[in-house]
């Protein structure tokens, strides 16, 4: 079942000027990519979830770089590009009594939509979403986006 | 010197005889000494012959241990007034040595050491180390700075008395200190415990394990103060067994450190008188009640203290040791009178902030004190790093974290402090003596 997750890396950061850039440029010089970003901000700090091409090296990476840094197992769902797919995917979770600690989506040049979800129980998230015949991303996947 | 090995416990001793010496016995060398102390500082110290007579005290009025409370203090701030040699007892041609303390305010002090002065340390720290079970065939490496300042040579001194081999790398250049460590089988550190905490950080980075990858089995820590919670992190993380060591560039540098029970520091009553007093009031307290330390110097020639305030706070006890040691111990050294801050009326000691957060598992050895006075009120701030592997990437989490490290302190300290987390390797890591308060008030 493994295969089916995706390694996100999260990391700490204060919300402080070149912070950001600071990262992107490392990953640029590592040609790392990154597929889906977000940032959770709360005042004085933020921390930074990406799902990348090569996590192990992004890791390594951002660890030497002195970042508070780890990496988390989410699932990448992919949704048709149209209406009501987010509505559809947190009933049946939530059905299951799958909480969604958060999400946060992107969408690719091929039309299709992709969710990243951290969630409490990911076995059951699976077994549902597999279930119901919605498709998970896994890191191949992530690699040729 | 003989060293005795003790079947029945295996403690070993420098010199059993005296170490174990019952208190009454010692009590009466420390009255002899105490009379000949004074006659001498009379004599051969215009400085001590004005201090006594401007109190109306003569040498002859100093017969008991009690009489030495009829005699004054003497200050650090005597010792700068003085400056360079105004209060040493010898003439120059006795001198074999100067150490000259930071003067970070105003001028710095100077100690001069004869022969005789210089063997006493040693002679101190060679019991010392002993009691933690380090001599011949350890590898002592001194990573405490070498030179003006007393930490590298007197360890050094005191390692040489009981037979140990030195390793005098001095502070600094890190990466020469873990290679050496490993090559030549270093097996007791001396150092700041910043400087062991950075040092360690940088051994984790590099893939040293001290207890895999090292013969590491002891750490002499001192020169700043840092608590029972930051030993019990140090020990836990590198395996090792964390000592404590106590002296100041005034009563000649390092001198004392715990014993293998980790029950308080050992100080040597052949040569040394502690009192314990509020610093308040100059009264003495009784045996068992903090206070602040203060230490009247037996056998020091070229520069001996009479009833001199240390400055730290800590606690008296006459019991004897389980490790059969007689002489009075004192209890870690808890703060000093000068570092503590004052805030909305509560008094806060940098050691009280960190014996709290060094509870908390998911915080990060170091940390750093921020005081403030906004719209003329005190406010107090503490950054922390998060322990890597506490990093949750939920927001929540964190935020729960400081809520949790705020109460603690809170409960603790009865002050309502800011807590930030802020990046790992944000808060300066110090090779010497760490800074851990950042008072920005404009009294």
């Amino acid at each position: 079942m493994d295969e089916k997750f995706i390694k996100q890396i999260s990391l700490f950061a204060e919300n402080k000027p070149g912070r950001l850039a600071s990262i992107a440029s490392s990953f640029k010089e590592a040609s790392v990519n990154i597929r889906a970003f977000t940032i959770a901000e709360a005042g004085d700090f933020g921390i930074i979830r990406m799902v990348v091409d090569k996590p192990e090296k992004a890791h390594r990476i951002l660890h030497d770089a002195g970042f508070t840094v780890s990496e988390t197992d989410v699932l990448g769902i992919q949704m048709e590009d149209v209406p009501g797919q987010l509505a559809t995917i947190a009933e049946v979770l939530g059905k299951k009594g799958v909480n969604i600690d958060y999400a946060y989506a992107f969408v690719t040049k091929t039309e299709k939509a992709f969710l990243i979800i951290r969630v409490n129980d990911l076995k059951t998230a699976v077994e549902t979403l597999y279930e119901e015949g919605i498709p998970l991303l896994d890191m191949s996947d992530v690699q040729s986006i | 010197m003989t060293k005795w090995l003790l079947c029945d416990n295996m403690i070993e001793y420098w010199n059993p005889q005296i170490e174990r010496m019952p208190l009454d016995e010692l009590e009466q060398i420390q009255e002899e000494r105490l009379r000949h102390l004074v006659d001498y500082v009379y004599t051969h110290s215009p400085f001590y012959k004005k201090r006594f007579d401007e109190a109306g005290v003569k040498p002859e009025d100093i017969k008991t241990l009690e009489d030495l409370q009829k005699l004054p203090f003497t200050y650090k701030q005597d010792l700068r007034d003085n400056y360079p040699k105004g209060m040493f007892c010898v003439p120059d041609t006795q001198l074999v040595r100067y150490h000259v303390s930071s003067g970070t305010t105003g001028k710095p002090t100077v100690v001069g050491y004869t022969k005789s002065d210089i063997h006493e340390w040693a002679k101190s720290l060679g019991r010392a180390l002993t009691s933690i079970g380090v001599g011949r065939g350890d590898v002592l490496q001194v990573s405490y700075g070498y030179g003006l300042f007393t930490g590298g040579l007197g360890l050094h001194y005191g390692a040489e008395e009981v037979g140990s081999t030195v390793l005098p790398i001095s502070v600094g250049n890190t990466d020469k200190q873990l290679e050496l460590m490993q090559d030549l089988g270093t097996t007791t550190l001396a150092c700041t415990p910043s400087y062991f905490l950075y040092m360690a950080e940088e051994a984790k980075d590099k893939g040293i394990d001290f207890q895999e990858d090292t013969g590491l089995k002891t750490g002499i820590f001192g020169a700043e103060p840092w608590t029972e919670e930051m030993r019990k992190r140090m020990e836990d993380a590198t395996g090792i067994k964390a000592y404590d060591v106590f002296g100041t560039s005034e009563l000649s540098g390092p001198l004392f450190t715990e014993c293998t029970c980790q029950d308080g520091i050992h100080i040597w009553g052949d040569q040394f008188i502690v009192e314990i007093i509020d610093p308040e009031t100059g009264e003495t307290l009784p045996e068992g009640e903090r206070g602040e330390l203060v230490i009247t110097t037996l056998t020091k020639e070229a520069l001996p203290l009479i009833r001199y305030r240390i400055g730290d706070y800590t606690i008296l006890n006459k019991q004897p040791c389980e490790c059969g040691r007689t002489h009075p111990r004192i209890m870690r050294v808890t703060g000093r009178v000068d570092d503590m801050l004052i805030i909305r009326g509560i008094n806060v000691f940098p050691g009280q902030v960190e014996s709290v957060l060094m509870k908390i598992p998911e915080v990060g050895e170091h940390f750093m004190i921020h005081v403030d006075r906004i719209n003329e009120m005190d406010t107090m701030k503490i950054q922390i790093e998060m322990n890597d592997e506490a990093f949750s990437d939920k927001v929540n989490d964190i935020i729960s974290l400081e809520k949790k490290v705020a109460s603690a302190l809170k409960s603790v300290l009865n002050l309502s402090v800011g807590v930030e987390l802020v990046e790992h390797g944000t808060i300066p890591r110090s090779i010497g003596k760490s800074k851990k308060v950042v008072d920005n008030r404009k009294l």
